[in-house]
């Protein structure tokens, strides 16, 4: 192989083919639709500089974004069952999930990793919305168990980072058993006297949400993520009326009390430094709170 | 008057025929007491072998059947000294999900469960079973209060899903469910429930994180309603029938999974046939479920409650 081959030929293929330019170089933001130069989006990872829309990124770009630098150790997840039901639509399940895994180079949705922020361990469960729509199956549960195991032995905060449709319907039954064991998992942390710190991305619904993902000690999401039970369209199917304007959006939460925050991207690393500093400057939480009883100062003699 | 599903078909022409006879006799003073016998005995036979072999689809429309026993039919067949409790002490009463405390086979528990309503009135009025936060809020209260006590708490789950409404995602529907799970997930009393009609995905979930998980022989438990499935995968609700053959949503795939643990048998041609009958039923079972956890310390049951749950889809699977 030569210099030609390798390196002229691909340039010349890329220069004729018809969809560059535009496609490769520029992108569109699908909130404001003005055209942003890679380099632009890619400097501002993945947020648009005009409008600040909030796009998708990969989970290895979004821990090269939170994390220190000088890498992470990924924690293992065990092997679980492969399409436990041989769910087939028009499509067979086993082949959905074979393709995501080639795509995705992973496994399944969440890649958990233990790293440092400002120099303290974390573990990080982080999601790929690109995997099957981010959905929850068993191995997102043992995932998330994993994450939760982790942060318990090494006394390390745990740190979610969602991006999910919602169950994986291919697991049936299966997959809603993942509420109630992804709440276990989080409740052994937070038993711990560990902070747990949820950090809600586009779009989190359904069962992750209705379950470990409205859990956090600490609720933060990006600007203008949807976050909510139902999906808009079943709603509005139900009820027979338009949403209001910005509904289910993070900034509609934030308002309607259901998350603490709305971090910008550029600034959650710093967000999450601050909040585990402050969180973990006091006496360190036990397991069980004291009762208010015991608290109480003994009663004065007459 | 009997409601009669599509399958069910055969068996309404028959026992229309009896009807018809029984209707003649008493004009003509002819005794055909044996013709009814013969086509009773028929009916039944049809009726018997038609639900032994019901498809999940079939189930979906058995489960969902308005004269399938709910909630107040329940209290009223099985429950002594019911009391009623209400409100969520933070924003409404929600009727769709009832509570209150009661004895059931003599033993005082806390009662909390889905109700559809049995009328358009009051199908429109328990909002069809389907919960608000501020049911999911109640409930959580009501286990609270049994545990506080000392009180076993039963569920009865019967609904489509939790509401999908503005008002609903407003006041946090999802965390509503995700800290009842968690509520459910660490009480310290026995906690048994019983799907007893429609499991419909996270509503039916958070009243059902129990150290036992009975099922009615017809009702079903799934993720996903069989047309959600449909719509989503096959991007057709028409296969309805197909999803819910793939959701695997009946109690005895469910069994199978290990994702329950036990079966109530329902009265001949279902539940919606005899609803006090499979009360009593449901009641003996709960009662036996109850017994299994008697004398098990509060750290055990909670213990044992997580590890079950941490179990599925690890061992059991075949």
């Amino acid at each position: 192989m030569s210099w030609l081959t390798n390196f002229v030929r691909p340039r010349i293929r890329a220069l004729v083919r018809k969809d560059n330019g535009g496609n490769n170089l520029w992108h569109k933001c699908p909130a404001c639709e003005r055209m942003i130069f890679h380099r632009d989006l890619d400097a501002a990872n993945a947020v648009c500089p005009h409008c600040d829309h909030h796009m998708p990124i990969k989970p290895a770009r979004r821990l090269a974004l939170l994390l220190d630098e000088g890498g992470w150790e990924r924690v293992e997840v065990p092997a679980v069952p492969v399409d436990p039901l041989r769910f087939r639509d028009r499509k067979r399940y086993g082949d959905r999930l074979k393709e995501a895994q080639t795509e995705t180079e992973e496994k399944d949705a969440v890649i958990v990793v233990q790293g440092r922020l400002d120099g303290r361990p974390v573990v990080v469960a982080a999601f790929n919305f690109g995997f099957i729509g981010g959905s929850m199956g068993i191995a997102v549960g043992e995932a998330i168990l994993a994450a939760a195991n982790r942060a318990v032995t090494q006394r390390a905060p745990l740190i979610v980072i969602t991006a999910s449709g919602g169950a994986r319907m291919q697991e049936g039954a299966l997959s809603l058993m993942q509420m109630p064991r992804t709440t276990i998992a989080v409740d052994q942390v937070k038993a711990a006297g560990l902070p747990y710190i949820v950090v809600m991305t586009h779009p989190t619904t359904g069962g992750v949400t209705a379950s470990f993902a409205m859990l956090g000690d600490i609720a933060m999401a990006e600007p203008g993520a949807i976050i909510g039970f139902a999906g808009a369209r079943v709603i509005e199917e139900t009820i027979g009326q338009a949403l209001p304007k910005g509904f289910q959006r993070a900034e509609y939460l934030l308002d309607h009390g259901m998350l603490d925050m709305v971090v910008h991207r550029r600034d959650l690393r710093d967000r999450l430094i601050r909040v585990l500093g402050l969180l973990t400057a006091g006496r360190r939480a036990e397991g069980a709170p004291a009762t208010a009883m015991a608290a109480l100062p003994a009663p004065a003699s007459a | 008057m009997q409601t009669y599903l599509d399958f069910e078909k055969p068996v309404a022409e028959l026992e229309g025929k009896i009807e018809e006879l029984r209707h003649v006799s008493d004009g003509s003073g002819v005794n055909i007491v044996e013709e009814v016998d013969r086509l009773k005995a028929k009916a039944d036979r049809l009726l018997r072998s038609t639900y032994a072999k019901l498809t999940p689809w079939q189930k979906a429309q058995v489960a969902r059947h308005p004269e399938r026993p709910h909630f107040s039919d329940v209290v009223k067949a099985v429950v002594e000294d019911f009391t009623p409790l209400a409100g969520d002490r933070r924003f409404a009463e929600d009727v769709a999900l009832a509570g209150g405390l009661g004895r059931v086979g003599g033993r005082a528990v806390m009662l909390i469960g889905h109700e559809k309503g049995s009328d358009t009135e009051g199908r429109v009025r328990h909002n069809f079973g389907m919960a608000r936060p501020e049911g999911y809020r109640k409930a959580m209260r009501l286990m609270r209060l049994a545990e506080r006590f000392g009180l076993p708490v039963v569920s009865l789950v019967d609904t489509p899903g939790a509401f999908p409404g503005i008002d609903a995602e407003e006041r946090g529907q999802a965390e509503a469910i995700a800290r009842c799970i968690q509520t459910g997930l660490s009480l310290r009393v026995p906690f048994v429930a019983a799907i007893v009609g429609e499991g419909g995905s996270g509503g039916a979930i958070a009243l059902a994180t129990a150290d036992r998980v009975i099922m009615f022989e017809h009702a079903i438990y799934s993720v996903i309603s069989p047309e959600g499935c449909a719509s989503i995968l096959w991007r057709d609700g028409a296969h309805a029938a197909e999803a819910a053959e793939a959701l695997k949503l009946t109690a005895q795939d469910l069994q199978r999974l290990g994702l329950i643990d036990r079966i109530v048998p329902e009265p001949l041609g279902g539940a919606q046939r005899d609803p006090a009958a499979a009360a009593k039923s449901l009641a003996q079972a709960i009662g036996a479920a109850l017994a299994e956890l008697d004398g098990l310390a509060p750290d055990d049951l909670v213990a044992r409650r997580g590890e079950k749950f941490l179990a599925m889809g690890r061992t059991g699977l075949g």
